[in-house]
């Protein structure tokens, strides 16, 4: 036996100039090369490092929320956001439109061979800043890789689990006749970024997605009213179809004003030439809340006394409606019906 | 938003409004056609209706290029993608245009058909420059409006060679439909259809100007006040309608003359005459054949007509028989009088091309006013 046995030597990889290979996803080496030096060192924690196939976390009491989410966004890189946060804060946001404070995500990643490493390590990191700046840990995930052609570029699911504390009770069949209908702030600025991007519109004042994590937000709402009814964040199909869901839910109808709905004056000049209308286009920083009439002003003061929250507005009011109508008076004085979404408006916004 | 919020506002729009009740005269009925799907779409977007006293009613006229599109030219698009393999281009709403045998060019994609959907002609000839070696069939339909950057493209595709790339073209005139509906037995013998005036086109006007109007309005005695597509504009045309109706005079006036003037825009009719020629006649949905309605490509462009290029014949296929799309682009019947509006046929599973686009009269109503088919018809008020 040689005592001279050089140590193991792997090459890293090369995340400037490398792509993704299908042994990336073939669960032996390489795979694990991936895993340690792109995923481990980027999300960085305790259960990650344990390097087992699952995370064993500590939860405190409360009602466990579970929520997931598949993105599928094209382009990957957009004005605002990227894939990556946009995984990261959509998953976070539907955890905490349940009220949960959220605790831990998982990640899968479906790559295509030849997709470049040095965008992936992008996306990677901007997770890894998103899941840092929201203080939620990606404690386990999964990488698979699919031929070229099969794919394009990356697909990304995230998981997340939060708890519920006692006494928050939302539920989106809880709307009750003259509730107020608040939102948190422009409509449409997700969809509308990603759109003049797909479609090289150029503004003066760039459109950026509104991309971000809704729990500090939910969370102030909560703590100001607690007995918040509904919580809903407006993404794909936008406000008006977030509204027309928790009308069939709530088995109630709903009146809002046009006037009252804020839009940036970009998104509604963008939207008034691509042909859309701003109700209907997502968003990922924005949260639908319904509440009491009485508790409206205190959950409108606590949206606005948040960064997240400074244009919240209340748009409209929750009427009885046998046929569960959400309503519009117009800007001109008239009335219209704001009916779900038809068709895909927008295909691959999230 | 500058430029165009000065257009929806509330104020104004009362005082139109009064204006239109005070002079409208109590004891009698108007009825105006907005021949546009942009004015379809625009009064029932913003709920225009509920600013007009009872008796001043607005019918939905044919004014939507893809409510009139007759199932047997979808049929010849998909059977391009399926059976060809081009590349088919298409504006967003065709898309959905149920064709025969419940195929869509929506479907076809689905089935492997190459479809694309495209904001633009000079989109189609980008894609087909993108790919040589494939063909590119731009399925080309509108009014006027749509016209001129159709014939830019052929012209263009023409003049560089671009021999992969070839148009159907689905082009239709405004004022031959306007002149059919108003001799359609419902309106000229029978009135069951009584139309007071027209509403005119805003951008198909911007094109053609006002002054082909000039001749049905003497011949039909009817009034025609062209329109911008804000609310405010149809108000300001239908109080102009009223005033007309009220004092006898059956003229062609220019509402939107921030817009359009007499002669239109002699460039792009220039244009539209070199690479087009008229058709004897063309189908229309809804209203059936109407001689010399709609345009086809000079035989200098031989090369970039679909028709002649992939030597495409055209069968007529009837609609079905429960769908009341004929008798809605005429204006004869309304939507809700339709036995299959709401339930077969909603803008999810259209079953009529009215209910596809959200200018046809079906999917307006649908989408923005079903709510006053409900006795009280009367919004909910919180």
């Amino acid at each position: 036996m040689s005592a001279t046995r050089r140590p193991l030597y792997q090459r890293p990889l090369d995340l400037k100039r490398g792509c993704v290979e299908l042994a990336h996803g073939a669960g032996g080496r390489a795979t694990a090369q991936l895993v340690e030096e792109l995923f481990v060192e980027a999300f960085d924690n305790q259960w990650l490092r344990a390097g087992n196939d699952g995370a064993s976390l500590p939860m405190p009491a409360g009602r466990l929320v579970m929520a997931t989410d598949s993105h599928v966004v094209s382009p990957l890189f957009f004005p605002g956001g990227d894939i990556g946060s946009l995984a990261v804060h959509g998953t976070i946001n539907d955890v905490a439109m349940s009220g949960g404070r959220p605790l831990y995500l998982a990640a899968g990643f479906v790559l295509e061979e030849g997709f470049p490493l040095a965008d992936l390590a992008r996306i990677v990191r901007s997770m890894a800043a998103a899941a840092k700046a929201a203080g939620v840990p990606i404690v386990t995930g999964d990488t698979k890789v699919v031929e070229r052609g099969k794919g394009d570029g990356v697909y990304v699911t995230t998981t997340g689990v939060g708890v519920v504390p006692p006494g928050i009770e939302l539920d989106g069949a809880a709307a009750r006749e003259g509730d107020a209908i608040l939102v948190s702030g422009t409509m449409g600025d997700h969809g509308v970024a990603i759109m003049s991007k797909r479609e090289n519109l150029e503004f003066d004042t760039e459109i950026l997605s509104d991309s971000a994590a809704l729990h500090g937000l939910a969370e102030a709402l909560l703590a100001a009213c607690p007995r918040t009814r509904v919580l809903r964040d407006p993404t794909r199909g936008g406000l008006a179809t977030t509204l027309n869901e928790i009308a069939r839910q709530s088995g109630v109808g709903m009146l809002l004003d046009e006037r009252a709905v804020p839009v940036k004056p970009a998104v509604a000049a963008a939207c008034e030439f691509l042909g859309l209308d701003p109700l209907y286009v997502a968003n990922e920083g924005k949260l639908v809340a319904i509440v009491a009439e009485a508790d409206a002003e205190a959950a409108l003061a606590a949206l606005r006394g948040h960064e997240l929250g400074r244009d919240a507005a209340r748009v409209g009011t929750v009427v009885a409606d046998p046929d569960h109508f959400v309503q519009m008076t117009t800007t001109l004085g008239g009335c219209r019906v704001v009916d779900w979404l038809t068709g895909d408006q927008l295909p691959r916004i999230c | 938003m500058k430029f165009v919020d000065e257009f929806r506002d509330r104020d104004l729009g009362q005082g139109l409004a009064a204006a239109i009740a005070r002079e409208a005269k109590p004891e009698r009925l108007y009825q105006f056609m907005e021949f546009c799907g942009g004015h379809t779409h625009a009064i029932s977007r913003y709920g225009v209706t509920d600013l007009l006293p009872a008796n001043v009613r607005m019918v939905h006229g044919p004014g939507c290029p893809v409510c009139v599109l007759p199932i047997g030219r979808v049929d010849l698009a998909i059977d391009l993608a399926l059976g060809r393999g081009v590349i088919l281009c298409s504006y967003g709403d065709t898309l959905r245009v149920p064709a025969s045998a419940g195929r869509s060019l929506l479907k076809a994609k689905a089935a492997g058909g190459d479809v694309r959907m495209v904001y633009s002609a000079a989109d189609a000839l980008r894609i087909a420059r993108d790919n040589p070696q494939r063909e590119v069939v731009f399925l080309a339909i509108g009014f006027e409006t749509t016209t001129p950057p159709t014939a830019l493209v052929i012209r263009e595709a023409h003049a560089t060679g671009v021999a992969n790339f070839s148009v159907l073209c689905n082009h239709v005139l405004t004022p031959a439909a306007i002149v059919n509906i108003l001799q359609s037995p419902e309106v000229r013998d029978l009135g069951t259809v009584p139309l007071d005036g027209f509403v005119g086109p805003a951008h198909v006007s911007s094109i053609i100007g006002t002054r082909p109007y000039e001749f049905f309005a003497e011949e039909f005695r009817k009034p025609v006040v062209v329109a911008g597509f804000e609310p405010l504009d149809v108000m300001q045309a239908i109080l102009m309608l009223v005033r007309q109706v009220n004092e006898g005079r059956a003229e062609v006036e220019n509402q939107f003359s921030r817009v359009v003037d007499r002669d239109g825009n002699r460039r792009a009719q220039a244009i539209v005459a070199e690479v087009f020629e008229l058709r004897r006649e063309f189908e229309w949905r809804g209203l059936g054949t109407v001689p010399y309605s709609a345009l086809a490509i000079r035989a200098t462009f031989a090369a970039h007509d679909a028709e002649r290029r992939f030597g495409l014949e055209y069968r007529a296929v009837p609609d079905n028989k429960a769908c009341e799309c004929g008798a809605i682009l005429r204006g004869v019947k309304r939507p809700v009088e339709c036995k299959l509006f709401g339930g077969a046929c909603t803008p999810e599973t259209p079953m009529g091309s009215c209910m596809v686009s959200s200018e046809g009269a079906c999917a307006a109503h649908y989408s923005y006013g079903r709510f006053r088919d409900r006795v009280p018809a009367t919004p909910v008020v919180a």
